[in-house]
């Protein structure tokens, strides 16, 4: 077998409070390959930290703890920090939910781009110019040198996300975190930018963790899907087979939506069982 | 029933069964959050123990703060039952330190009424009725607030003349714009709310809306800020006692005090360090509690 | 710029009134007691005095417009040229001061901010207590006990050894950028070591301010999604503090420094009395002693509009700095 890109074993995302430990993430274990992986979940569910975790950016009282976390075979669970620096952005890297804030206000989009680049390729100033232009093209922006020297607050959403996508994408990392990338954006725009980012996490070969809490939209644009609750993974099954998914809780978050082809007088109401909380995690690798 | 449950059950009550009961609770929920910032509890310590002394000077001072003794002058703390020594003209510090706290607490009490209320007014009233008289009053205010504070007092008390009175006045007329700010930002975010239409329609006039129903709601942030200003009104009535244009001799105001003992500085310490570490400990005392109660009251800016 | 103009006038009317409502005669103040009633007349018709008030008002104003203050009848000078004698001793204090404070404030606040909760948190915090709680003109005595009485590690009151006055012809005004200038490097030695502990006083009171404010500013921006961006890129500790989050507060810190070097200058009139500092506002004290309303009035015009100044200013870097503001 080949060792994959990501293997995840029994991770834990912990907060220790004064009375009790509050566990945010409970033993997921998962696999990624050269694929796309859509974790679904409510807010609450631990989808969010279990990205974070990943790149070790769990701010502290925070506590990461796992049998196993490895990229490419090497452990990250234990790597020192200058070391995750440079996997950081190089191989790993993410986008958040709203470009608005992810982007740093007072500094300029060719700016915060460079910037990105410059922090693990060796290369000059007008070097990284000229590829960011080129990045910047890739996502479709029309006027890459006008928009390279643009302020954040002076670009669309749609097209602040697509500048974060080419932004992450631009030191070639292996892996792309999308967590809930177009949550914030207008619907009209949505499926603009997950293409974009699509087709180019599949050009070059990537592995794709799409975070979301949209089932249908994560069914459409993944191979494979994670269902979690309440910190554990539940269900976990490949995105065409979706239909055929066994546990109540992702049958609750099918049938709370609608769907256009077998239309319903009166959407159920999600009824969340005590019980799934203390289910044992299910393992998602392969 | 009720006696099953303690006290502090009753306060605790997730469902209180009165307004009673659910205004006696939100205090002492706020109690308890108070209690819990060991910061703030030692500045009410010391705050109280101030007060403690202000109040009993007569019974807890060993002489009388006026006595002159020219024979017993400038000496040292411990010397002959003056537990802090005695001053330039042989008056027996401890004693006036303690007579000294009626003042600076007399000071602070006259302007946290005074210049909070001041503001109060006019913002409300800026705010609550807004076009020209807003602009007017906002005006004025921002006027006040761009002279220094300290300087500003100074040319006051010189056309008031000097005297705890006036540099009371003084302080207020210096202290008053942020509190005008604080309010009329407070009333602008509630006039328009539902229940001042509803009050509205009932057919209260502008004098009642703005007494009763809004001035209660702008009290809990001017409290917060007045008892984080009173360590800033105690320097100030300080500084201005210092130059001499505060209380006036033979009074123990702490910062005339500390004048007196300007001249003595090198070769007896404790005529001026004695009086300096009251108006610290005072001060610092009012810092921290105000820090505490910031906490409690207005959990959104939270300083630490 | 209206806005301006309205608060200007306003602090004008405010010391204008101050004026008229001083128990002091002002024509007794300029002719003495014992002038006779023609005189007396004479002098208060001179003075404007039988014009109605709004008309004194408006020469009040035209005055001051030209830089009038009137005489200072302690020193016998122009108000307007004392001023102009005793300010660069203050704006030399006051300077050094703020310098001290932002050099040692800015970086104590963002380390308190990036470590909360540690040490050098708690020492920041700690700082920010005493600052805001001592009397400066009582910190300003304990300090030349210590460092003057018993150490003797700084020279005592005054601006400059008794040996060095008046040997450097001013340029400035400011002793030590002018015996530099004249290459008078002991003279320069003894000013240093006269200046350095009120400058170091005034700077610890603007100090505890500075570096308070930059610990909130910077609390909130490392708070905030972009440095998590920042991170996620894989920048170091270094680029994402100052190179992200401090690059989103210095504005919002040119502001608080302005209002921190106001503030010193207010802060200078109890400093200058403790080390008799010969600074604009050692002239206002004694001269509000000596009853000489019209040099208080004008050292108080001169403070306001700087402040004033001073506010203007920082609002005008705003709109010039935040891409937003364009």
């Amino acid at each position: 077998m080949i060792e994959p890109l990501l293997n995840v074993e029994n991770l834990w995302v912990r907060f220790p409070s004064r009375n009790a430990d509050f566990d945010a993430v409970r033993g997921v274990s998962f696999t990624l390959g050269q694929e796309r992986l859509g974790i679904v979940g409510e807010s609450g569910s631990g989808k969010s930290l279990t990205g974070r975790a990943l790149l070790r950016l769990i701010q502290s009282p925070g506590i990461v703890e796992a049998d196993r976390m490895t990229l490419h075979g090497e452990n990250i669970l234990h790597a020192s920090e200058a070391r995750m620096r440079q996997l950081r952005g190089g191989q790993i890297s993410m986008i958040m939910q709203d470009p608005k804030f992810s982007l740093n206000p007072v500094m300029s989009v060719g700016q915060q781009m460079s910037e990105a680049l410059r922090a693990h390729k060796k290369v000059s100033k007008s070097q990284a110019r000229i590829q960011t232009i080129k990045m910047l093209d890739e996502v479709a922006i029309r006027d890459p040198e006008r928009v390279f020297d643009l302020f954040p607050h002076e670009v669309s959403g749609g097209m602040g996300q697509r500048i974060m996508i080419a932004m992450m994408l631009l030191p070639n990392p292996k892996i792309l975190i999308a967590d809930e990338p177009t949550s914030a954006l207008d619907v009209s725009v949505q499926i603009q930018v997950l293409d974009i980012m699509d087709k180019l996490v599949r050009d070059r070969g990537m592995g794709l963790i799409f975070i979301s809490h949209d089932l249908n939209l994560v069914a459409k644009f993944c191979d494979r899907i994670i269902i979690m609750y309440a910190g554990r993974i539940v269900e976990t099954c490949k995105a065409s087979e979706l239909r055929q998914a066994k546990h109540p809780y992702t049958l609750g978050l099918l049938n709370s939506v609608p769907n256009l082809e077998h239309p319903r007088d009166r959407l159920d109401v999600l009824k969340r069982d005590p019980a799934w909380r203390d289910a044992p995690s299910v393992s998602a690798c392969q | 029933m009720s006696s099953e449950f303690g006290l502090r059950d009753w306060l605790l009550s997730e469902e209180p069964s009165s307004r009673r009961q659910a205004a006696l609770s939100s205090w002492y929920n706020g109690w308890l959050r108070f209690r819990s910032n060991t910061l703030a509890m030692v500045g009410l310590c010391v705050l109280i123990l101030i007060i403690f002394a202000a109040i009993f000077a007569p019974v807890l001072a060993t002489h009388d703060q006026f006595a002159q003794d020219l024979g017993q002058r400038l000496l040292r703390p411990g010397v002959d039952g003056h537990l802090f020594g005695t001053d330039g003209l042989g008056r027996d510090i401890y004693s006036r330190v303690l007579y000294g706290a009626r003042i600076s607490l007399y000071i602070v009490l006259l302007v946290a009424m005074v210049a909070p209320l001041l503001g109060l007014i006019v913002g409300t009233v800026a705010g609550y009725a807004g076009g020209w008289v807003d602009i007017i009053l906002m005006r004025i205010t921002d006027i006040f607030l761009a002279f220094p504070r300290l300087i500003l007092a100074l040319a006051f008390v010189a056309a008031l003349g000097a005297g705890i009175e006036n540099a009371v006045l003084a302080i207020s007329l210096t202290a008053w714009p942020p509190y005008a700010r604080i309010a009329r930002a407070e009333t602008l975010t509630i006039r328009n709310s539902d229940y001042i239409h509803a009050i509205r329609l009932q057919g209260a006039g502008p004098m009642r809306i703005v007494t009763r129903h809004i001035w209660p709601l702008c009290i809990s942030s001017l409290v917060v800020r007045v008892t984080l200003d009173m360590a800033g009104i105690i320097l100030t009535a300080a500084g201005l006692g210092f130059l001499g244009l505060g209380a006036q001799p033979p009074s123990p105001e702490w910062g005339a005090m500390i004048s007196d003992g300007r001249a003595y500085i090198l070769d007896s310490w404790w005529v001026a360090t004695i009086p300096g570490l009251a108006i610290f400990s005072i001060s610092l005392a009012f810092n921290l509690l105000g820090d505490g109660l910031r906490d409690v009251l207005d959990p959104k800016d939270n300083g630490s | 710029m209206t806005t301006i103009f309205v608060t200007l006038l306003g602090l004008l009317f405010v010391t204008f009134m101050i004026g008229r409502v001083m128990p002091i005669d002002p024509v007794l103040a300029v002719i003495g007691e014992r002038a006779t009633q023609a005189q007396y007349e004479e002098t208060f018709i001179a003075l404007g005095l039988d014009q109605p008030l709004m008309v004194q008002f408006w020469i009040y104003v035209r005055d001051v417009m030209h830089g009038d203050f009137g005489q200072s009848i302690r020193t016998g000078q122009e108000v307007s040229s004392d001023i102009a004698r005793v300010f660069p001793a203050t704006f030399e204090l006051a300077t050094l001061g703020t310098l001290f404070g932002v050099v040692i404030g800015v970086p104590l606040g963002v380390l308190a901010a990036v470590r909360r909760g540690t040490w050098i948190d708690q020492i920041a915090r700690f700082v920010g207590l005493i600052g805001y709680s001592m009397p400066i003109f009582w910190l300003g005595l304990v300090g030349l006990l210590v460092f003057y009485g018993i150490l003797g590690w700084v020279s005592g009151p005054g601006r400059v050894g008794i040996f060095y006055q008046g040997i450097v012809e001013p340029i400035t005004g400011m002793l030590l950028v002018d015996s530099l200038l004249r290459g008078e490097w002991d003279v320069f030695k003894s000013a240093f070591s006269h200046i350095i502990l009120p400058a170091s006083l005034l700077g610890y009171f603007s100090l505890a301010y500075i570096s308070r404010m930059t610990r909130s500013f910077m609390l909130e921006q490392m708070n905030s999604e972009y440095i998590i961006t920042a991170r996620v890129k894989g920048l170091s500790e270094w680029q994402v503090v100052w190179g992200h989050a401090f690059r989103n507060i210095r504005i919002q810190l040119i502001t608080v420094i302005a209002l921190a070097y106001a503030n010193l200058l207010e802060g200078s009139v109890l400093t200058e009395i403790i080390f008799a500092w010969p600074g604009i506002g050692q002239y206002i004290t004694t001269s509000l002693l000596a009853n000489d309303m019209n040099a208080v009035l004008g050292g108080t015009i001169v403070i306001g509009s700087i402040f004033v100044g001073i506010n203007i200013f920082s609002d005008l870097l705003y709109r010039f700095f935040d891409p937003r503001a364009k």
